[in-house]
């Protein structure tokens, strides 16, 4: 049967699906291999296109597999041959898996010619090429670490203990030590870990490098746990042949690794032993430099491995260690790892001075690393993680210690920005903590405290960048102030931000972007209004004078323009005046006098607060007016609206002045014909329905002066 | 003009045997239409036989050949003088691979003093301005399998210094013993040529251990006949100084075209051997031959 020439083959194909010409061409290029002279060429084409057999028979593989390892026996050069078996492995592995016993072969042959490398060719020939046996033995552990691992997957543990032995049968073997550790399993390894070391006491000094099979065997160790009872004994017998270890490179491969055991099984006093160790080792000729991610390595499992920082600082050697790492860039990076592994893993809050002392001296290390190359993230990373030790620095009930570790952390951190940040709300919490155990009631003492921390962040807010931190700060300070009974403290803090307001710049950095402020000051103005309205008067000063203030410095501020934000802030002003008009206001600050009971509803207050409000109205008004050109129509119609919404909420409609001046702005909305009808009816819909309440009669009636225009 | 002249031969592997029919097609291609006297389609055979300086001199080689012989040849006419449209033509063909009288029909074989081989020839002849086409094809010939099965006849063999034969000074040759077998000299030429080699010991380092494929060729004329032996391949199956008391595959493909069934007539004689050939560190080269006889089953 003829298979058209550009159907293409099912994935899993027999020979039969194949048509002629294809066979015809794969046997011819089958028979030209065959002819090749040389060996190693005619061994690795035929290796490289074993899959192709597929298509002449189903059992083509099956048979060419043990023919090539075979084959490979006549390469007389061991390097050779091991990286031609290793390759053979690697094509048997993608072709052929399930031909274990090929594979298998590939090892014990392997083994057959182990005696070469020892034999006086290849051993002329180093002296030829003038190298020596400790570099070319190794040479080999590339390929035979594949071989052995290719073996290993998966295999029975009766094969690894087999091949082990014959292994430990051969002379000279370190290299082939070195590639079962480096191989097999590693709780194979683990649980005959006595097993190798006296199998790598045994190897020849002048062969395979010693420390080479220790840093394989620890590296099984890091994976796998041996017994229970050789734990100890293996450490000793290790650490007794690195610590001779002359080459500083090749002692801290090894030492890292062994690390890692340590900390794992042992406690701090072994490991303060082996940091020591390494110290010796590593600091003559400064030999640390050259090792910097060997060393950072250990210091990451050490932390790994010892959450509890109390412990981890007692360890003697600990900080010596840290001071191995001079260059800047990587000490740097060290103390971030630990900073992180302290905020992940400390619950409680601490005041212990071991930890505080070595924690402050690694966070100002981080802080003085910074200077005006440092990019923004860097920076913001340095920054959260001081602030997550500061967050977890706590003196219990000792607020004044609590206070003066505060300070000092001020001048330590005093180069970013949000750890500044972090200062003063942690100031601001101390004052309210002391609060809260004072219940309220402050005594002499606390009360000079609080006005201490009231200190702290007046000082400290000034030194800030951000125009809005600042401000926010100034407010909330000035409302811990309050809380606390400081008045003229608050006073301070609010004066200083209606000061700031007018350098609020046009434009804003927000996260690389430059933006425009407005809606930002408009924010913080409405949540200001919001404090003002229990901010009590200054006696000495007239009435409303924090307000008056802002007033005037909303006035002279330069608005956008063609931003109705200036409208908006003056509504918000109505809001907060028809508020302080009120009786009662709706909330205090305990044991603080707000206005309402300060003047009691006097009617010199009542007719400056109305003074003020005409004055505000005006000016919206004023505003509207302006809005009569075309383009700015949709923008007077929904600002009169909202004028008009203002007014229905806040305003007493049975005066015939509001009364009016609301029929007006209803009007006026809908004038050119930019209202939303659907909100013009629901509104009326609402003013109806609260006509109905009892006392509210005269909203029925406004309904009936306010008709719905229909579009034409 | 652009006319194209193919022959396409139905067997993709273009293998053929005595008595079966060679078929396939002729196909005449081109851009525009093409007369023509006839279309015709030859088979031949021949056995080229070249002497060999050896025997007769090195100018009467030159000058002189031996007739070549004549196993197969027969021309059928495909088509009467006409013309072909433009386009793509398939012309359809089948013969038979008859042999006449007692000849043999023997097999496809490219040698150096011998030289056996099949084409199929289409002439289209066209009128005295234009050019006459042709085409030639070659084809495979194997020969019918051999009625008698076959007799493995494994050999083994030793070499050392004493079993060498054509030594000079035997002491100075460094000892070794190197041992081995060929599962059989009576070689199915399908199948590789198999067998094992040990070296038990050496002195000197091994450089290389080769398989020499050599061809025996006899050709025989009026004033005699010559005997001669080439070279057809060299396998290499170790390099470099092998270990010792591990065996070594001794494997080995027979290339097609190059070899065929040992062949003995009355002109000539076609023959195999096979070398296993030790090369010793530093210029020392040892030899073991083996006759071969292949057949085809």
């Amino acid at each position: 049967m003829c298979m058209d020439n550009h159907s293409i083959l099912p994935d899993h194909f027999s020979p039969e699906n194949v048509n002629d010409t294809a066979k015809e061409t794969c046997l011819n290029w089958f028979f030209k291999i065959a002819s090749i002279r040389e060996l190693i060429p005619r061994f690795y084409v035929e290796a490289s296109i074993l899959k192709c057999n597929k298509f002449l028979s189903k059992t083509g593989i099956s048979e060419c597999l043990p023919r090539l390892t075979c084959m490979v026996r006549g390469i007389g050069d061991p390097l050779v041959s091991v990286y031609a078996r290793a390759y053979l492995c690697r094509v048997g592995m993608e072709v052929a898996p399930h031909l274990k016993e090929s594979l298998n072969k590939n090892f014990f042959d392997f083994l057959l010619t182990f005696k070469q490398i020892h034999g006086d060719t290849v051993q002329n020939q180093l002296v030829l090429q003038g190298v020596e046996l400790p570099s070319y033995l190794p040479l080999y552990s590339p390929a035979m670490d594949w071989i052995f691992q290719c073996i290993s997957y998966h295999a029975p543990e009766a094969l690894l203990t087999e091949m082990m032995e014959r292994c430990k049968k051969l002379a000279n073997n370190a290299l082939l030590l070195n590639s079962v550790m480096s191989a097999f399993r590693a709780e194979f390894i683990a649980t005959r870990s006595m097993d190798f070391i006296g199998m790598i006491k045994e190897c020849d000094e002048s062969g395979f490098p010693k420390h080479l099979l220790f840093r394989s065997l620890g590296l099984n160790l890091a994976l796998a746990n041996p017994p229970e009872s050789d734990r100890l004994q293996i450490l000793n017998e290790a650490w007794k042949v690195i610590t001779k270890l002359k080459n500083p490179q090749d002692y801290i491969n090894c030492a890292e690794v062994w690390v890692e055991y340590t900390c794992k099984h042992f406690t701090k006093r072994e490991v303060n032993t082996v940091l020591a160790d390494v110290i010796k080792h590593m600091t003559p000729d400064r030999a640390f430099e050259d090792s910097y991610p060997q060393l950072q390595s250990i210091i990451k499992k050490v932390i790994a491995h010892f959450h509890d920082f109390s412990v981890l600082f007692s360890v003697e050697k600990f900080l010596p260690f840290l001071d191995m790492f001079q260059k800047e860039s990587v000490r740097v990076e060290v103390c971030k790892c630990i900073m992180e592994v302290f905020i992940k893993h400390q619950q409680e809050p601490t005041k212990d001075p071991v930890i505080l002392n070595a924690l402050l001296h690694i966070c100002k290390t981080m802080h003085d690393s910074v200077n005006a190359l440092t990019l923004e993230d860097e920076k913001r990373m340095l920054a959260y993680l001081i602030n997550g030790f500061i967050k977890m620095v706590s003196f219990g009930r000792d607020f004044e210690q609590q206070l003066s570790f505060y300070v000092e952390a001020r001048s330590m951190f005093s180069n970013l920005e949000p750890v500044l940040v972090q200062l003063i709300h942690s100031v601001n919490r101390l004052a309210m903590e002391t609060r809260k155990v004072m219940k309220g009631n402050h005594s002499r003492k606390t009360a000079a405290f609080v006005r201490a921390c009231v200190a702290y962040c007046f000082i400290t807010i000034p030194s800030l960048v951000g125009i809005f931190t600042r401000l926010n700060l100034y407010l909330h300070s000035g409302q811990v102030a309050l809380a606390n009974q400081c008045l003229s403290q608050a006073d301070a803090f609010f004066k200083a931000a209606i000061s700031l307001v007018p350098e609020v710049p046009k434009m804003i950095n927000i996260d690389g972007k430059m933006r425009p402020s407005e809606s930002f000051l408009l924010e913080f103005l409405c949540n200001f209004f919001s404090t003002l309205l229990i901010v009590p008067d200054h006696p000495e000063h007239g009435v409303l004078f924090l307000v008056r203030e802002l007033l005037n410095v909303i006035q002279d501020y330069t608005w956008e323009d063609n931003s109705d934000e200036k409208i908006r802030i003056y509504t918000c002003v109505l809001h907060l005046l028809s508020a302080m008009s009120q009786e009662t206001y709706l909330y205090h600050v305990d044991k603080v006098d707000s206005n309402d009971s300060l003047y009691g509803g006097d009617s010199k207050f009542l007719a400056e607060n109305n003074k003020l409000c005409e004055t505000v109205m005006a000016q919206i008004l004023e505003h509207l007016k302006t809005l009569a050109k075309d383009e700015a129509l949709k923008r007077q119609s929904s600002l009169g609206l909202s004028f008009f919404n203002s007014i229905l909420a806040h305003g007493d409609l049975r005066s015939n002045r509001l009364n009016q001046l609301s029929v007006n702005l209803w009007h006026l909305a809908q004038r050119h014909g930019c209202a939303d009808t659907r909100t013009m009816v629901k509104t009326l819909e609402y003013i109806k329905k609260r006509g109905k309440h009892p006392d509210m009669g005269h909203l029925t009636e406004l309904a009936l002066r306010l008709p719905l225009q229909t579009r034409t | 003009m652009g006319t194209a002249l193919d022959i396409k031969v139905k067997r993709a592997n273009k293998v053929y045997h005595a008595g079966e029919m060679l078929s396939g097609v002729v196909v005449v291609s081109g851009k525009d239409s093409v007369q023509h006297q006839g279309v015709s389609l030859t088979v031949e055979g021949t056995v080229n036989l070249q002497l060999s300086a050896k025997s007769v001199g090195v100018f009467e080689a030159f000058y002189n050949s031996v007739k070549p012989i004549q196993i197969i040849n027969s021309t059928i006419e495909m088509v009467k003088p006409g013309k072909f449209p433009s386009g793509r033509t398939e012309i359809p063909f089948e013969f038979p691979l008859h042999v006449k009288g007692n000849r043999v029909l023997y097999e496809t074989y490219h040698g150096v003093f011998v030289n056996i081989q099949y084409t199929l020839r289409c002439d289209m002849r066209r009128s005295l301005l234009a050019k006459d086409l042709t085409k030639t094809c070659e084809f495979i010939v194997h020969s019918a399998p051999q009625k008698r099965k076959l007799t493995p006849s494994p050999v083994a063999f030793t070499v050392t210094p004493e079993t060498l034969q054509n030594v000079k000074e035997r002491a100075l040759l460094p000892k070794f013993l190197i041992r081995g077998h060929l599962n059989s000299t009576n070689c199915v030429i399908t199948q590789p040529l198999t067998g094992e080699l040990v070296v038990e010991s050496s002195e000197a380092a091994i450089k290389s251990i080769e398989l020499q494929l050599v061809r025996v060729e006899t050709c025989g004329c009026a004033e005699g006949y010559a005997r001669d032996a080439t070279e057809i391949q060299n396998i290499q199956i170790a390099d470099g100084d092998v270990c010792r008391g591990l065996s070594v595959p001794i494997y080995m493909v027979f290339p097609q075209l190059f070899t065929c069934p040992t062949l003995e007539t009355t002109n000539f004689k076609v023959e195999f051997e096979v070398n296993v050939v030790v090369l010793l560190h530093p210029e020392h080269l040892i030899t073991e031959n083996f006759p071969l006889k292949l057949c085809r089953v």
